[in-house]
């Protein structure tokens, strides 16, 4: 991404309080975020890992496509607007449990992602014919303009990134919200509300990108500093900036989009089979479908894989080598992983060299270290897993 | 005893006249953040002045550390492979990263003193 200079950058409604907190404000996706605050990554990963922590990600894509003409039979209305979007990704919408979030994949026609993201079905059947869909920052107007090139007329697509977007992360989040929302701790994992706070509605879903367990909260912009404050008010709770924010997803083995995933890689490349629904596969009927399907299979050239890297961390484009010094893949995140407190990465090798255990090697300024395929997440999970509505 | 500086924030404390001993500022380490691995030069490496001598590993991102002054590598600060954080807790003293025989010893000239340093940061 080319650098945009700092009077040009977006800012989030919680900018004014990111620089009372003293954050180190960077360029990310087009807006001026925190990379860190004054305690630094490690002690902010550290703290999410042991607390909770407060961060703005509302730089992201959060949206609403709303079915036009509705019937008022709310299955009948579900499945109309899973009808618009199903075409594009290869995720089953029409299935979604009401409240239900699922992770998903938009695909161009040969199988690579165009972007991941989150697709929910309201809870309350009155807002059935609506989806609530979250993107990526980078990708976000690409991806909702091809959504809405879909929808051919049919729905509306209300982008929210007007609004505040924040996630409250760590085994300490749930006693939080409990004080502030005590609704959404109803929630479980993959599972979203709405709830009134303080004279607004807060949409909240329990989900995030650290492995821990917590809420992505989006807020009116009018009331997003008000929720910061009432969230940072709770002493277990600290700010947390994007570098933590990206340690803590590399640990839980999550891909970040333009890095471990981009147009030419499928989602069986990357490792989310799971998110290519049952009902799609046996209908075969998403974009690059032939490809994937044969993948899923298991006829594939690569996979991406986690590894445990022995001395300097390698990072974004390190080449992977196997036993007799040939390049046989690439790492595409890669970083110090704090918990741990040893360098681990995401790469993509072929399906070969892919078991746990298989010995590579990486090159680092020039050098060969050594590193060893591992099973991720490298930080296990804890996610709030409800019994399946 | 004398120390100078570069713009891109090394230091050099020199004694004697034909030894430094090279760094990174305070205000540098606190710019990288938690240093989590320092990759230090071979003792015996022959270096330019502006040639990358070192690297610095925070959580997020390589940092390349240059050597302020043209000379060969005498000896290399081991304690930080098993503690790189020394280079956040002590820059200037424990956190040391190598030691340059001075080929030149002139170039210190054209380096910082204090005053112009804490000129440049500011």
């Amino acid at each position: 991404m080319a650098e945009i200079p700092v009077q040009d950058l977006k800012t989030t409604p919680l900018n004014a309080r990111h620089i009372a907190l003293s954050g180190r404000m960077v360029p990310f996706g087009g807006y001026a975020l925190p990379v860190q605050y004054p305690t630094g990554i490690m002690a902010e990963h550290k703290w999410t890992r042991e607390h909770a922590g407060l961060f703005d990600v509302s730089h992201m894509g959060p949206s609403f496509l709303m079915l036009k003409d509705k019937t008022g039979d709310a299955e009948a209305d579900h499945a109309a607007i899973a009808a618009l979007i199903e075409p594009l990704i290869c995720g089953d919408i029409k299935g979604l449990k009401p409240g239900q979030i699922r992770y998903t994949l938009l695909l161009n026609p040969d199988g690579g992602a165009i972007d991941d993201l989150m697709i929910a079905r309201p809870l309350d059947s009155a807002w059935a014919g609506t989806l609530y869909i979250v993107v990526n920052a980078g990708t976000k107007d690409g991806d909702w303009a091809h959504i809405e090139a879909a929808a051919g007329g049919k729905a509306v697509l209300n982008r929210a990134d007007n609004c505040g977007l924040l996630a409250l992360q760590g085994p300490d989040a749930v006693a939080v919200m409990a004080a502030i929302v005590p609704e959404a701790t109803e929630l479980g994992f993959m599972q979203y509300g709405s709830f009134k706070w303080n004279g607004t509605t807060l949409v909240v879903a329990r989900s995030g990108y650290t492995g821990e367990d917590g809420f992505e909260i989006l807020v009116e912009p009018e009331f997003a500093q008000a929720f910061w404050d009432v969230l940072l008010a709770d002493e277990r709770v600290k700010p947390i900036g994007l570098g933590a924010r990206d340690s803590l997803r590399l640990e839980a083995g999550l891909p970040l989009y333009g890095h471990d995933l981009n147009e030419t890689i499928s989602p069986t490349e990357a490792g989310l089979n799971f998110a290519i629904s049952k009902r799609r596969r046996e209908v075969a009927d998403f974009p690059g479908a032939s490809r994937i399907l044969k993948e899923f299979a298991g006829d594939l050239s690569r996979v991406r894989v986690g590894l445990l890297v022995d001395g300097a961390p390698a990072r974004e484009g390190a080449e992977i080598l196997d036993s007799t010094g040939a390049v046989v893949g690439v790492v595409t995140s890669g970083g110090f992983a704090p918990t741990l407190a040893r360098a681990i990465a995401l790469a993509f090798v072929p399906p070969a060299l892919a078991t746990p255990g298989t010995k590579l090697g990486v090159s680092v300024r020039g050098r060969v270290q050594t590193a060893e395929v591992a099973p991720t997440p490298f930080v296990p999970h804890r996610y709030f897993r409800k019994a399946k509505i | 005893m004398t120390t100078k500086f570069t713009t891109d924030h090394e230091y050099i404390r020199v004694d004697g006249g034909v030894t430094g001993t090279v760094g990174i500022t305070s205000y540098a380490q606190e710019q990288l953040g938690d240093i989590v691995f320092v990759d230090l030069p071979a003792v015996g490496k022959v270096l330019n002045k502006g040639d990358e001598a070192a690297v610095v590993e925070s959580v997020k991102a390589a940092s390349e550390i240059y050597a302020p002054v043209s000379g060969t590598v005498t000896e290399v600060n081991a304690a930080l492979t098993g503690e790189p954080g020394l280079v956040n807790q002590d820059p200037a003293g424990a956190g040391w990263m190598f030691k340059i025989a001075l080929a030149t010893p002139l170039e210190l000239d054209g380096l910082l003193d204090d005053a112009g340093y804490a000129e440049l940061i500011k």
